[in-house]
């Protein structure tokens, strides 16, 4: 989130879109409903689906899955034309202004740079036109026709309330509603914010979709303000820590870049990944990259890494240039027979994975599977499966049993970057221990035989910092969280040269921020973005539990630790004017007082903009300094576009000739069928989770309380579609796509309706992915039987939530 | 320090039918989850049971705008002040609270089910294992212990609130004003007024399985209120009548009438 959980009761208006909050967030889900009590707030939740989250808000608007890009299209077009853009916000804080080449054109579903063949977009057109000293070039009246206000308001002309309707299914009674509902916003004293979780991500155009919103958001003037932002709501187990903690293959710590295989030199690769600007309005925090990226290295090899071997940078892993190790590509290759080996960590693909029958086959040509979970699972037994015969796999598998979370201390981060301390509540049965005791006891002996009998590699292996143990050997949670905070590694003085101060640090001192890191080697930081989690005197930030609110907004600045630097609000000085004024006084989230900024941590302590020699903008982590209308950073393109799902209902795009994402990669295996506007596979199909059961339900479904509330599959029909097809509710149907089929009940509901989608009536229906054979017996198997291996452009994210079915009676 | 008398506040518009409450109650009292099917409603088990004291009832309704809305009720012992269940226990297992609710104990219990017949929200259900009812008892030790019942502090957005009668059957209304429509006050108008209040969104005829007046059954106010007096005092009075006769008259002693025979073989 740009913003936090309790910032919600400070809107005015809340778009719930790609989320189902009340079901998946529901102790989050009050803040939503008291910004409706205290704020008269008003709440409108556009779904596929009428869920209990609809039931709680002002209205509900139904949408045909994969069409959230032309919605949002349609709102950027009422927004424009209706001149609903905060428009001071816009000229000073955005890119608005900048000029773009005059090469970059966009034409039929296409951008500029296109090559068919790689589906890959070139992006050297994707660029702003520059004067000498290297700053882009700006019209701030915003007229120029090839400033990108101009060329946005272009691009979203072609999403007229019929063209939008057409593709959604969305009435244009509904469409306009939420507009001008929403686009009322747009104004100093007024905050909109949007809650979306995996009903944006789970789409081929799923961060285009995220795109889309932040776009209306910075036209709106809605970021960086109290009640304001686009607020991610993320998954229950821990996921916001475990993307801070980079469980994504791209990522390194802190969202750092995973370096690629030419990027053979450390020179290189800081080369690639730090920002430049020649602005000396843009603070361009990256340009620091170097000291982030050179203290996780020293975090990782301590003395060993030294400046002559490029801090160790040898020893990392790369990534062949243009490959991508995302959980499809791994079952991909896992099914080509490419992968022997594989730790399931907290996990059940063989559930929660898209295509099922893919996963489970290639799961066969494992040599060993390692499984660490508290409970036995679908993927750990896929050897006795369904359609197994035990006695002709080989695999040989290892069940380690792990303690569950109230069994261990450690920090859990909230979808506001609250990272909170929390304590174990209870002892773990039998041999169970942390998953981090159970890495060190692996890596402790694959160590010991390294030293012992050689091997390939060694270096990477033997050369790191290892010492994470307390005088008992266990593993010492604190001392990694120490570790990923980062230390002084040499007495060091810091100087401030605004306040004219210099404090002394010593070595082995925790930094209190990651303004202290250097690329010299002299610090050291696990996590940059955890810098400041400890307090140069050792305290744990993230134990703290103050109750103070000096603000009456929510910020609650000393409860727990907020990266970064404990800010609660991101890009929080954009919710001023040029002179550092809140531009909405009765939210006071920062002032300028002329020396200082008070309230919220400020991003950045500089001068607001109107100061133009001290002064910075506020989008301070981009590198020109300002929100991006035009981001050339996304593989589809600088403007979301819509295109369909890769398995939808239509053999034309209505907006363009290009039916789907350009830019997405297709799986080629026999198992990786397709069937686009297929009359055999006429449904719309979503899936998703409910409140009861968690994720693939291997935790859950064990639990009789819950298991008895929610206890087996189900697909949700419309009445129309039931009654069509004289399905009783109650009965048991099947359900199947090109791929596979499930055996499951029919829920007959009013809470889904047929979409009239280029004048034919197109339905939806959709399943919860809760359950697997191991346990119940009669529940029911994976719903990814149904789903397509494809995923988003940017991130390989799965489209779980559109692809076509077909239901028949048992 | 004297008990309150306390209510009990369920705003169904508050309800996201997260089923919190259903299983903290099941937590804390120890009852078990058993194996249900999928009926065709997320509303599971499908009715209350003698191990589901409380249940969230799911309901898809269109009211006469058309407009459509999914209903979330919170089933259970609406805890009355004139409880059927409390007449018509023979044993005393049922019984008045401190705080004005209805209380349950266990081991009194006879098993005779006058209860399941007698309570107009159909709440106390047989357990034919231990040959006892259950029900919801508001988690009296929790209260006396001065904390909330488990579903209340189960509750995630506050549709679920407790404390003194006064005070929740005010913020009732505070909040039903707030709604407008046809939002009411279910509960404090029967039954000498329920110490579980409902905030609804609709008319109470609209919901499943809610009583819109519901009553002591007539045939139990006969059977208690009428018959029991007039039965007591009439065999009260065949007692007292009897002892009175023995005073008066004294015991039945053999009379001349006794030697009949013997009269007429004489002089």
């Amino acid at each position: 989130m740009t913003n936090h959980y309790i910032d919600l009761k400070n809107s005015d208006v809340i778009l719930i879109m790609g989320s189902n909050a009340a079901e998946h967030h529901p102790i989050a889900f009050k803040w939503i409903l008291r910004a409706k009590e205290q704020n008269g707030a008003r709440l409108i939740h556009v779904d596929p689906r009428y869920t209990r989250t609809s039931a709680r808000c002002d209205y509900h608007v139904p949408l045909r899955s994969g069409t959230d890009i032309a919605f949002l299209g349609g709102m950027i077009h009422y927004i424009l034309t209706n001149k609903k853009e905060f428009r001071d916000y816009v000229v000073n804080y955005t890119n608005a202004s900048f000029i773009v080449s005059e090469d970059f054109y966009f034409k039929d579903g296409l951008f500029s740079g296109y090559d068919s063949k790689a589906r890959k977009y070139s992006k050297d057109t994707w660029v702003f036109e520059k004067d000498a000293k290297g700053i882009p070039v700006r019209d701030m009246t915003l007229t120029h026709p090839r400033c990108v206000f101009q060329l946005l308001k272009k691009h979203y002309s072609r999403y007229t309330m019929e063209k939008v309707a057409s593709i959604t299914g969305v009435s244009k009674e509904d469409l306009t509603k939420v507009y001008a509902e929403y686009s009322a916003t747009g104004v100093k004293d007024k905050a909109g914010t949007v809650c979306y979780a995996l009903g944006w991500t789970h789409h081929t155009t799923g961060s285009q979709i995220i795109r889309t919103m932040s776009i209306i958001q910075l036209l709106l003037g809605n970021m960086g303000i109290c009640g304001g932002g686009v607020n991610a709501l993320r998954g229950e187990p821990n996921v916001q820590g475990s993307t801070d903690h980079c469980i994504l293959y791209g990522n390194l710590p802190g969202y750092l870049k995973m370096p690629v295989a030419s990027q053979d030199t450390l020179t290189k690769y800081i080369e690639k990944c730090t920002p430049k600007s020649s602005d000396p309005q843009s603070a361009n925090y990256y340009q620091n990259y170097p000291k982030f990226f050179v203290s996780f290295l020293k975090s990782m090899f301590h003395d060993k890494a030294t400046k002559e071997n490029g801090f160790g940078y040898s020893w990392l892993p790369k990534m062949d240039d243009g490959a991508a190790y995302s959980l499809m590509h791994l079952f991909d290759e896992m099914y080509k027979g490419k992968i022997k080996g594989l730790f399931a960590v907290g996990t059940d693909p063989s559930v929660s994975s898209p295509n099922t029958a893919k996963v489970r086959k290639a799961l066969e040509n494992l040599d060993w599977l390692v499984g660490e979970n508290i409970f036995d699972n679908e993927t750990y037994c896929f050897w006795k499966g369904p359609g197994v015969d035990p006695a002709k796999v080989k695999t040989e598998v290892f069940l380690l049993p792990a303690s569950a979370s109230m069994e261990k201390e450690g920090s859990q981060s909230n979808s506001g970057r609250w990272v909170q301390w929390k304590y174990k509540a209870a002892e773990a049965p039998g041999d169970a221990i942390p998953v981090g005791e159970i890495t060190i006891k692996i890596l402790d002996a694959v160590r010991a035989l390294y030293a012992k009998e050689g091997g390939k590699c060694p270096d990477p292996i033997l050369n790191l910092k290892w010492d994470y143990k307390d005088s008992k050997g266990r593993f010492d949670v604190l001392k990694v969280a120490k570790q990923i905070n980062g230390h002084f590694l040499k007495d060091t003085v810091i100087e401030d040269k605004a306040k004219g101060t210099k404090t002394e640090f010593k070595k082995g001192q925790l930094v209190p921020t990651f303004d202290m890191l250097a690329d010299d080697g002299s610090t050291a930081s696990g996590n940059w973005i955890m810098a400041g989690s400890f307090d140069a005197a050792g305290n744990n930030k993230m134990m703290k539990r103050g109750k103070d609110d000096p603000t009456g907004l929510g910020l609650y600045p000393n409860w727990s630790f907020a990266w970064p630097v404990n800010r609660r609000i991101i890009y929080n000085r954009a919710s001023c004017d040029l002179n550092g004024k809140p531009y909405n006084p009765k939210r006071k989230l920062l002032e300028w007082t002329g020396e200082t900024w008070v309230g919220d941590v400020p991003d950045g302590p500089w001068p607001p903009q109107a100061d133009k020699q001290k002064g910075k903008y506020p989008f301070i982590m981009k590198p020109d300094g300002l929100g991006a209308l035009f981001g050339p950073g996304m593989a589809e393109g600088p403007f979301p576009e819509h295109y369909e799902p890769l398995e939808g209902p239509l053999s034309k795009n209505p907006l363009s000739g290009q039916l789907i994402n350009p830019a997405i990669k297709f799986f080629n295996s026999d198992l990786d069928k397709v069937a686009n506007a297929d009359a055999k596979f006429p449904y719309v199909c979503t899936t998703y989770s409910c409140t009861e059961h968690w994720c693939s339900g291997a935790l859950t479904r064990w639990q009789a309380w819950l298991l008895e509330a929610m206890p087996e599959l189900y697909v949700e029909i419309g009445e129309p579609l039931a009654k069509e097809k004289g399905i009783q509710n109650g009965e048991r149907v099947r359900v199947s796509s090109v791929r596979g089929n499930v055996e499951c009940v029919a829920m007959v509901t009013k809470r889904f309706r047929p979409f009239l989608v280029e004048g034919k009536t197109v339905h939806q229906v959709g399943l919860p992915f809760n359950y697997g054979w191991l346990h119940p017996k009669d529940g029911g198997d994976s719903t990814n039987f149904l789903t397509p291996t494809v995923g988003d452009a940017n991130t390989f994210c799965p489209e779980y939530k559109a692809f076509m079915v077909n239901v028949t009676k048992l | 320090m004297q008990a309150t008398e306390i209510v009990k506040l369920i705003d169904t518009t508050r309800c996201t039918a997260c089923r919190g409450c259903q299983v903290a109650c099941k937590q804390w009292n120890e009852m078990p989850g058993k194996r249900t099917r999928n009926f065709g409603s997320y509303q599971n088990p499908p009715d209350l049971q003698w191990n589901t004291w409380t249940l969230i009832r799911f309901q898809e309704h269109v009211d006469s705008k058309g407009n459509f809305k999914w209903l979330f009720r919170k089933d259970g012992c609406m805890h009355c002040t004139d409880a059927a269940c409390v007449k018509v226990c023979p044993s005393g297992a049922l019984f008045y609270t401190e705080f004005g609710t209805v209380g349950l104990k266990e081991d009194l219990c006879i098993g005779c089910k006058n209860c399941v017949a007698a309570c107009p929200f159909e709440v106390p259900r047989y357990d034919g294992a231990k040959d006892r009812i259950t029900k919801c008892d508001l988690c009296h030790t929790r209260l006396q212990a001065g904390r909330q019942p488990a579903c209340v502090l189960s509750c995630p957005t506050g549709a679920l609130t407790i404390g003194r009668k006064d005070m929740m059957l005010k913020a009732a209304e505070k909040r039903v004003k707030e709604l407008g429509g046809d939002a009411n006050v279910y509960g404090d108008k029967f039954v000498g007024g329920t110490h579980v209040l409902y905030v609804l969104s609709e008319k109470p005829e609209v919901y499943d399985a809610l009583p819109k007046s519901p009553s002591v059954p007539l045939s139990i106010l006969v059977w208690k209120d009428f018959l029991k007096p007039v039965s007591l005092l009439a065999a009260g009075g065949i007692l007292v009548g009897s002892f009175l006769h023995y005073l008066i008259h004294g015991p039945k002693l053999p009379d001349d009438a006794g030697d009949a025979g013997k009269k007429e073989g004489g002089e």
